[in-house]
């Protein structure tokens, strides 16, 4: 217990004191050595291999969507190479029923989900059948409108806890997007009413060209939950155990009734920040880019595993091999899908054509039919 | 003796060099904005400025639109002149009350005493596949709201000239540059997006249409791309049909020039106004009105309207040509009503 002395106020040193309190949660470090035993989420033998099946299939979908879009066969792509761990182990810790609010870079998270990946690539493409998600598979369509998805999120939760459902709403920007009003609003929101959600923010360094420093004053971007009232941690984002644990954890408060979680993942994004003429080196040093490479996820839980037995270059081999026909096939089917029409577009928008709608619709049938 | 030497600009050239000559005449002037520092803007509306004048009159801003804005009209009412750029238009929707509620009304609500000399500077426009949230151009949308000045230039001449009035303007002003005039390497460089453009200092008015081509057969009335698209389509007509199309190019949203319009319609008593942007409420309707309220007598034909129908402009490269107006339907439609 303080003393009976009369209280300091001390604002800069409760800030001190609060930043220092969000270190970094780390499981597995860069050698693929567990060095937080106590926070070991001991996965089973079979999860640990789907988990890194997983992340080498999404490095490997990354590599071929980036070529596929530089042969004009893919339209919008924002790259995930350095993200797997913040990306693939977070949803490793998802259940089906969970409701996903993604952001533009987070094609793979949908896909484990349960998105075709020929529908992925229509909607890389802008077909409007890609964004069709089928009955069951609980997601929004990637969101490119910065922070957006962070309010709706809220709405996703409190609807969840509404009607008694064993699930949460999961959402990711990144943090760039942490500076939007959005975003505060958000996990206020969603603080407020205890709703059953979980917060991600994907910390890869940079907005576009915007390093995080300018960004906020604040030393982690975890922290802002402080403010909310809501628990918020900061992870080692290219550290899939840490991740996964997190994001476990997260989750079981939230269906337990206990709220939401904020999570930042610290990680990188390797390539150009989209495919549509960003040049890295205009505003990152390729000393930054090594510094990084050598914090790999890949790297590490490959080491880890190796040194379990769990994994060898012939099973990776596999998953290259898989990955690579899926993804061929996919795009066939793409390929395949008959193309769209203005009138398409129409008729999706209401359910009952207006009547300006109808007089442009019928130009369009008519200019379509030549 | 020195030859006048041509100093050919891309558009986002012009508006650089335009901001960075006022940067120098005037302290107060400063950019603030998501990527306008070491990228120089996303379509190149800032590049160079970061190393000329630094980070402390090139502000990279966090991504929040309602904080950057609202702090430009903040600094602006402490007497700063900042511009500020909105990376795109569609992007309105994260920080319109700081707009409109705010910026376009400030002035009006402090009984005139309080000035905003601010521009709002945005990219705006399709026609390089960005989907339904980053093609529009919402030439409408802000160009209904009063209180403030709309402006979209369509050349770099008219680039440079037209920001370097709006950065004097003591009025705010919405400063719509379109990404496909920009004359950038990675969209494909248009002829439009580059010409001769004078070293110095020079302003163009933020309330004159010009008339971009003489003609006597019909006026076609348009702004960016579809001035450009106009353009191309009245040499079509010229060449082929002896058609001689007049072009109109608007320049200024609000105010609208309402005497170059109702002066060329007298002179060649068609009208065809060409829009970027959605068919409802827009644009085409204003100058239509224009013509019903001042010019109706003088028509010779119903005023027809080419726009994007309502709907969302699609991703898809095909689809977006097929609902954006392009010279070929320009051409099209002012044969049909030549014919009437
Ligand atoms: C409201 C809004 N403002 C600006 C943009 C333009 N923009 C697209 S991505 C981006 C950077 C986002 O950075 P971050 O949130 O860190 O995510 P990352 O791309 O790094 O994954 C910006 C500014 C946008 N899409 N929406
Ligand atoms: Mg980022």
């Amino acid at each position: 217990m303080a003393s009976k002395k009369s209280k300091q106020f001390d604002p800069v040193g409760t800030l001190q004191e609060i930043e220092k309190k969000f270190e970094m949660f780390q499981v597995l470090n860069e050698e693929g050595e567990i060095v937080n035993e106590e926070a070991d989420p001991k996965l089973s033998d079979e999860e640990l291999q789907e988990l890194m099946r997983r992340m080498v299939y999404t490095r490997i979908l990354d590599q071929r969507s980036i070529s596929l879009n530089r042969q004009g066969r893919l339209g919008f792509y924002a790259p995930t190479a350095g993200q797997e761990a913040s990306q693939i182990a977070s949803h490793f810790a998802l259940q089906k029923e969970d409701f996903i609010l993604p952001g533009y870079r987070d094609v793979p998270q949908l896909i484990w989900h349960g998105w075709p990946l020929h529908q992925a690539f229509l909607f890389s493409r802008g077909h409007f059948k890609g964004n069709q998600m089928a009955e069951g598979l609980n997601v929004l369509p990637p969101q490119i409108i910065i922070g957006a998805q962070y309010v709706q999120t809220a709405g996703v939760a409190l609807g969840l806890q509404k009607r008694g459902k064993e699930a949460v709403a999961v959402t990711y920007t990144g943090d760039g997007g942490s500076s939007q009003g959005d975003f505060y609003e958000g996990i206020n929101f969603a603080g407020s009413f205890r709703s059953p959600a979980i917060f991600f923010v994907q910390n890869n360094q940079y907005a576009i060209s915007t390093p995080r420093e300018l960004q906020t004053s604040a030393e982690t971007i975890a922290q802002k939950a402080v403010a909310a009232g809501i628990p918020g941690i900061l992870v080692d984002g290219m550290d899939p155990l840490a991740v996964f644990a997190a994001t476990r954890d997260a989750r079981k408060r939230a269906v337990a009734g206990e709220g939401p979680t904020l999570i930042e993942t610290l990680c990188y994004r390797y390539g150009p920040h989209t495919m549509a003429g960003d040049d890295p080196t205009r505003y990152r040093t390729s000393e930054t880019d090594s510094e990084w490479e050598k914090k790999d996820p890949l790297v590490r839980f490959r080491k880890y595993l190796e040194a379990k037995d769990l994994w060898s270059e012939e099973k990776e081999n596999e998953v290259i091999e898989q990955a690579k026909e899926e993804i061929k096939a996919a795009i066939k089917e793409a390929d395949n899908t008959p193309k769209q029409k203005v009138t398409d577009l129409m008729e999706i928008m209401y359910n009952e054509m207006p009547q300006n709608l109808q007089e442009q619709y019928e130009i369009y049938k008519e200019k379509e039919s030549k | 003796m020195e030859t006048a030497k041509k100093r050919i600009l891309t558009g986002n050239k012009a508006m650089a060099e335009a901001i960075a000559l006022e940067m120098e005449r005037d302290s107060n002037v400063f950019v603030l904005g998501e990527d306008v520092g070491k990228y120089g803007g996303i379509f190149g509306s800032t590049q160079g400025l970061i190393d000329r004048f630094g980070a402390e009159r090139v502000l990279d801003t966090p991504i929040s639109e309602t904080a950057f804005i609202g702090a430009a009209i903040g600094a602006a009412a402490e007497g700063m002149r900042p511009v500020a750029e909105l990376m795109f238009v569609d992007f309105f929707g994260v920080c319109m009350d700081q707009i409109y509620n705010h910026m376009a009304k400030i002035p009006y609500m402090s009984g005139g005493n309080v000035k905003l000399p601010m521009v709002l500077m945005t990219a705006v426009g399709g026609g390089y596949n960005d989907a339904a949230q980053h093609s529009q151009t919402l030439y409408a949308t802000f160009a209904h709201l009063p209180g403030m000045k709309v402006v979209a230039p369509s050349t770099p001449y008219d680039l440079k000239g037209m920001m370097i009035s709006a950065i004097r303007d003591d009025n705010p002003v919405v400063f719509m540059f379109h990404k496909s005039l920009q004359g950038l390497g990675w969209m494909d460089q248009l002829d439009a997006s580059v010409e001769h453009v004078p070293e110095e200092a020079y302003t163009v008015p933020l309330n004159k249409a010009k008339v971009a081509r003489e003609g006597s057969d019909v006026t076609i009335v348009g702004i960016q791309m579809m001035m450009h698209y106009a353009m191309e389509a009245a040499e079509r007509l010229s060449k082929e049909d002896g058609i001689e199309a007049e072009v109109v190019d608007l320049r200024s949203l609000a105010p609208i020039d309402r005497d170059t319009i109702v002066k060329s319609i007298k002179k060649t008593s068609r009208l065809l106004v060409v829009d970027e942007d959605y068919l409802s409420y827009g644009m085409t309707a204003e100058v239509a009105a224009i013509a019903a309220e001042h010019a109706l007598d003088e028509l010779k034909a119903p005023v027809r309207r080419l726009a994007i129908p309502d709907v969302p402009i699609p991703y898809s490269d095909p689809l977006e040509n097929f609902v954006i107006p392009g010279p070929e339907r320009i051409y099209e439609e002012v044969k049909k009503m030549m014919r009437s």
